[in-house]
């Protein structure tokens, strides 16, 4: 007995050496903490996910003819090599000129419940169409577009072994390319595998900031940029310069005409952001830095202003730890194989 | 003459029927409102206490009452009354996921 009990006595010394090595307490992370490990991806009960479906929406995804002419994919504003974004400030149109919103990244949009930085649009479903149907975007013609799509016999074979029994037509161009997008996921960054327990994964200064990240008292970031997404799906004026303007980008109120909504932009995900610079629904903080610098200051313009920005008082390295925080949110590229394209 | 052996009565009824109105209260909580649906009578007022450390907004464009209580920070309180029978959708205009629904009977 009295063996057993030092074998037991033995195991626990090793067990809290272990713990200890890696690090003191507040450099793990807390059981309050797990809300930021992100579920499985969700999907809608009619459109699950298959291998042709997310197949077939890759290859949809990636092909220029979707455009009026041939030259705009949706790969062209959400670049897989620029964190599913286009590296702009602001998107540009099919005729070359800047819009006025930059290209939201699509990574992790799936576990959004409204989509777009004006939140017009509810589901990716809801959304895929957009970009082909605007004049500025991809300005396709859709008669034109599912008259070839059902004409070429690859496309054609294609949403058979997708959506079997189904017409080629918005409904499952949608549903293929949204099925695609369903795959586009980021949830193995450092940050998430200091949750799941790899005590090593961030940095000192990375866990710091993730704790002044959600400090209500500190960068307060977490009231909008909320686990596990961080995002709220919310809509927020958050004082930025180009309010300023004789006639500002008015965001959600356009959709949405109560006045809280003036000026107010949707949260986006910080998931991979540190991929998509520049920043804002205007791309106007070239560095996650000028973002939080613009935070720290509680806004530029007071008009209209969210009642959540107010000056924060962080000193530069609770500024820097903060940026080191986002930094730690880059999960590995994934494994993407080339779609073949139909010709 | 009649008017005016009308008129006490008319204003008994008013004042009975404003007693007898109920006052409903949700509370916004975690972005949420404390309940999904709600049912109530015309006539009946609904007290909306934001108990979230940061502010909310509640409004509503249905058909039967058109209302924007603007934004309000935690601890604060904001009534609406609804007079028409019917659904009404409130929502809370900064976080479009919280959603009310509620039925309005005679």
């Amino acid at each position: 007995m009295n063996k057993l009990k030092n074998i037991l006595t033995a195991c626990a010394i090793a067990v809290a050496g272990s713990v200890g090595a890696a690090g003191p307490a507040e450099l793990l992370a807390h059981a309050d903490d797990m809300t930021w490990l992100l579920p499985g991806v969700p999907y809608p009960t009619e459109n699950a996910p298959t291998p042709e479906r997310v197949e077939l929406g890759k290859k949809l995804f990636f092909d220029p003819r979707l455009s009026a002419d041939n030259s705009v994919s949706c790969a062209t504003c959400h670049n897989p090599v620029l964190g599913w974004a286009d590296g702009r400030a602001t998107a540009k149109s099919i005729q070359g000129k800047d819009l006025q919103r930059a290209s939201p990244t699509i990574v992790n949009a799936a576990f959004n419940s409204i989509q777009m930085w004006d939140g017009r649009k509810k589901s990716l479903e809801d959304q895929a169409m957009g970009p082909m149907e605007s004049m500025v975007e991809m300005a396709m013609n859709l008669n034109r577009l599912f008259a070839w799509l059902k004409s070429d016999a690859d496309y054609a074979a294609a949403f058979a072994a997708a959506y079997p029994g189904e017409a080629i037509d918005d409904k499952t161009v949608s549903k293929a390319i949204a099925s695609f997008e369903r795959t586009v996921i980021s949830n193995n960054s450092p940050f998430d595998r200091w949750l799941r327990g790899d005590a090593n994964a961030m940095s000192a200064s990375q866990i710091r900031g993730f704790r002044l990240f959600t400090d209500e008292n500190k960068g307060n970031c977490a009231v909008c940029h909320q686990a596990p997404n961080f995002t709220d799906n919310g809509f927020h004026n958050l004082g930025l310069p180009s309010y300023g303007a004789p006639e500002p980008d008015v965001g959600r109120y356009a959709i949405k005409p109560i006045a809280v909504l003036k000026g107010a932009f949707k949260t986006p995900t910080l998931r991979e952001v540190a991929r998509t610079a520049p920043y804002f629904h205007d791309g106007s903080a070239k560095s996650l830095m000028e973002v939080v610098e613009h935070y720290n200051k509680g806004g530029v313009v007071r008009k209209d202003i969210s009642p959540e920005m107010r000056e924060l008082g962080l000193s530069q390295q609770e500024m820097q730890d903060i940026v080191a925080f986002m930094q730690a949110l880059t999960s590995p590229q994934i494994n993407l194989a080339l779609p073949e394209l139909p010709y | 003459m009649l008017n005016k052996y009308l008129a006490f009565p008319l204003a008994f009824c008013a004042l009975v029927s404003s007693a007898l109105a109920a006052n409903h209260v949700v509370e916004q909580k975690g972005k949420a409102f404390s309940v999904k649906s709600l049912n109530v009578k015309v006539g009946d007022s609904v007290e909306f206490v934001n108990a979230d450390p940061f502010n909310h907004n509640v409004f509503s464009l249905s058909d039967i009452k058109t209302f924007d209580l603007g934004s309000y920070p935690q601890g604060q309180s904001k009534k609406v009354v609804f007079d028409k029978a019917g659904q009404a959708e409130v929502e809370c205009a900064i976080h479009p996921d919280m959603i009310l629904k509620v039925e309005v009977s005679e």
